[in-house]
């Protein structure tokens, strides 16, 4: 593609190609944070030096050792982030992976795993929980585990006094997430917590959403575990962990190794694991003000689109929520369409529609909101992030309205007609 | 750097999403010869579209439509609306969601259904104008078929299944529960999936 030295040292010039009419690269806004973020630079920067690190960490060598003190060094860092100790933190290849090993742990009783059921099989989980979980519970239920689901109210929140009523003695485990990816609720994990642990049961939350974009103090919320993940707080994807209390029963997902205390497999990812540092390093830094700036930032957009568009809902808690997350219904317009046509102007987004996934079904989160399919599929989520500015958002101001009316304009479920707004 | 914009979809569902022909103007009033609305919002496509025939010839004149739906749904209406202008009304009617998936290149198979909305719509705005000018006779009848007796599942809700991506009978009967009682039904229907996999995806 470009002109190269020509190493025979030769005088011949590789021919240069003509030069193209470039055309000017349309605008880019990235509002889909949620789904993975930008690697912070100094993220790179970490993740580059750490290239340098090769030593398998269990070798008994320098070459091992050095790679085991960075190892050790990042744990103790990311450890400390959530208040945890640097013994209580496993690292997995994502949250995905967490939740996975925590779910599977309740069906496993086989007696050298250490994992002990004490008679309890049941697992309760809500109904917006990400697929990693749901799935997974559907899974562990064809082994005997009884799973029990609660729902959520309107705004996403999980009914604390019916879960008093459906955690009972039988309850192995309850695991409820945080924040949710879509719509950005935060649960009252302190409570929830506390309702498991008077009932003998322990109690895990998902917290790959909130780790890093709010305080996550494991000690405050009283959890036994904790999953997440690198990639959502601009740290490389890959990687991730889970917070797994001293004291709390474990088996292990991926056996055949004594990496991780036993408890994960593996040959350790140094370079992740050293990158998942330098991003829990950068949120401590800048967390509290990013908190800050995206609420504002998400707030003009939401002001915005209240006062020009007609015909919408936000989906999600309008005060517990993720500072970045504004996830909004437009009626009458579907989202896929909706989201290509943004993603033609250069805007990120993502959708609850049922098309965008490749399922006939609408985000199980939305419905489980009490929404109707409507409204499921016609949902844009915007996710802001450390990188989102303010002119993005006059950017996105000035193009939304243009794609909601092109799509209302074509669609057979809306009329403008009488509708001053778009 | 490789090209950010490739799609998941063609170029030429690109070329009639991004500019859609035919779009019904609600402003300004049409005086169809026929309509019709097909699918349902709740499952994420609807369509309306309305025609104009011209009498003498028996052939479409116009047609223009209304989508609420995907990316692939807005261009198969918009291409179908193109195709059908100047077609005679007989053509038309037998229009397939093969042939509208083949004039744009192609979908992914878990869209096919959204271009069976377009035929759909379209015969239904044809029976409208058979229904409007005295030619009851010219609608064609599907009457459904139920196939399994214990689920009550139809002919027509297994032909949607397989459009919806059942592939095999396993998946089958996760959509429909068809055969999940007394599995009498299970020859018929294995031989309805292969019927209809090879009709819109071979």
């Amino acid at each position: 593609m470009f002109s190269c030295e020509n190493k025979n040292g030769g005088s011949r010039t590789v021919p240069k190609k003509k030069k193209r009419a470039i055309k000017m690269k349309n605008r880019r806004v990235y509002l889909d944070n949620n789904a993975t973020t930008p690697l912070h630079p100094e993220v790179k920067k970490a993740v580059n030096e750490s290239m340098a690190i090769y030593g398998n960490a269990s070798s008994l060598h320098s070459f091992g050792r050095e790679a085991k003190a960075a190892i050790e060094s990042a744990r103790a860092d990311i450890a400390s982030f959530i208040n945890a100790e640097s013994d209580e933190i496993v690292f997995v290849g994502s949250g995905s992976e967490a939740n996975n090993t925590i779910l599977n742990m309740v069906s496993c009783c086989s007696a050298i795993c250490g994992s002990k059921c004490g008679g309890r099989h049941q697992v309760v989980i809500s109904d917006i929980e990400h697929p990693c979980i749901i799935e997974t519970s559907k899974c562990i239920e064809q082994k005997g585990v009884s799973i029990i689901r609660t729902g959520v109210d309107r705004y996403g929140k999980v009914d604390i006094d019916k879960l008093k009523d459906i955690i009972t003695e039988k309850t192995m485990l309850v695991s409820i997430m945080m924040a949710n990816n879509e719509i950005g609720t935060i649960q009252d994990i302190k409570k929830i917590s506390d309702i498991a642990h008077i009932k003998g049961a322990l109690f895990h939350t998902d917290a790959v959403q909130a780790v890093g974009k709010v305080p996550v103090d494991i000690k405050a919320l009283g959890v036994d575990f904790l999953s997440f993940s690198a990639h959502k707080i601009y740290g490389p994807k890959g990687i991730g962990a889970l917070y797994a209390k001293a004291k709390a029963p474990f088996c292990p997902f991926i056996r055949g190794g004594h990496q991780e205390k036993g408890r994960r497999a593996g040959t350790e990812n140094t370079i992740g694991i050293i990158g998942m540092a330098a991003a829990i390093g950068c949120r401590k830094k800048e967390m509290d003000k990013e908190a800050q700036r995206l609420t504002r930032l998400k707030e003009r957009l939401k002001t915005f689109i209240e006062n020009k568009i007609a015909d919408i809902s936000f989906n999600g808690h309008p005060k517990d929520s993720l500072p970045g997350t504004l996830n909004v219904s437009f009626k009458g317009a579907e989202g896929e369409a909706m989201l290509l046509y943004l993603d033609i102007e250069g805007i990120a987004v993502s959708t609850g529609s049922a098309c965008a996934s490749g399922s006939l079904d609408p985000s199980h989160v939305l419905l489980a909101t009490g929404i109707g399919a409507e409204e499921a599929h016609g949902a844009i989520r915007f996710s802001l992030g450390r990188e989102t500015t303010d002119s993005d958002i006059d950017y996105v101001i000035e193009k939304l309205p243009l794609v909601i009316k092109k799509v209302r304009g074509i669609s057979s479920a809306y009329s403008k007609k009488g509708k001053a707004l778009i | 750097m490789t090209e950010p914009l490739k799609w998941v979809y063609t170029d030429k569902v690109k070329e009639h999403f991004t500019s859609p022909k035919n779009i019904l103007d609600e402003e300004s009033s049409y005086d169809e010869d026929g309509k019709g609305l097909v699918g349902n919002i709740k499952c994420g496509d609807q369509m309306l579209m309305v025609i104009k025939v011209d009498k003498t010839k028996g052939v479409i004149a116009d047609c223009k439509w209304k989508t609420y739906g995907c990316a692939s749904a807005i261009a198969s209406t918009s291409i179908l609306s193109e195709k059908v202008k100047g077609m005679k009304i007989e053509d038309a009617y037998k229009i397939s969601p093969k042939d509208i998936a083949a004039e744009l290149g192609g979908l992914p198979e878990h869209k096919i259904h959204c271009s069976v909305l377009g035929d759909k719509a379209l015969r239904a705005a044809i029976d409208d104008y058979y229904k409007r000018n005295g030619m009851e006779n010219k609608v064609k009848q599907y009457p459904e078929r139920t196939i399994c007796q214990c689920m009550n599942v139809t002919d027509k809700e297994i032909e949607d299944a397989v459009l919806e991506g059942a592939r095999t009978y396993q998946q089958l009967q996760e959509k429909t529960k068809a055969g999940t009682v007394c599995g009498q039904c299970k020859e018929e229907t294995l031989k309805l999936l292969e019927k209809y996999n090879s009709r819109h995806f071979r």
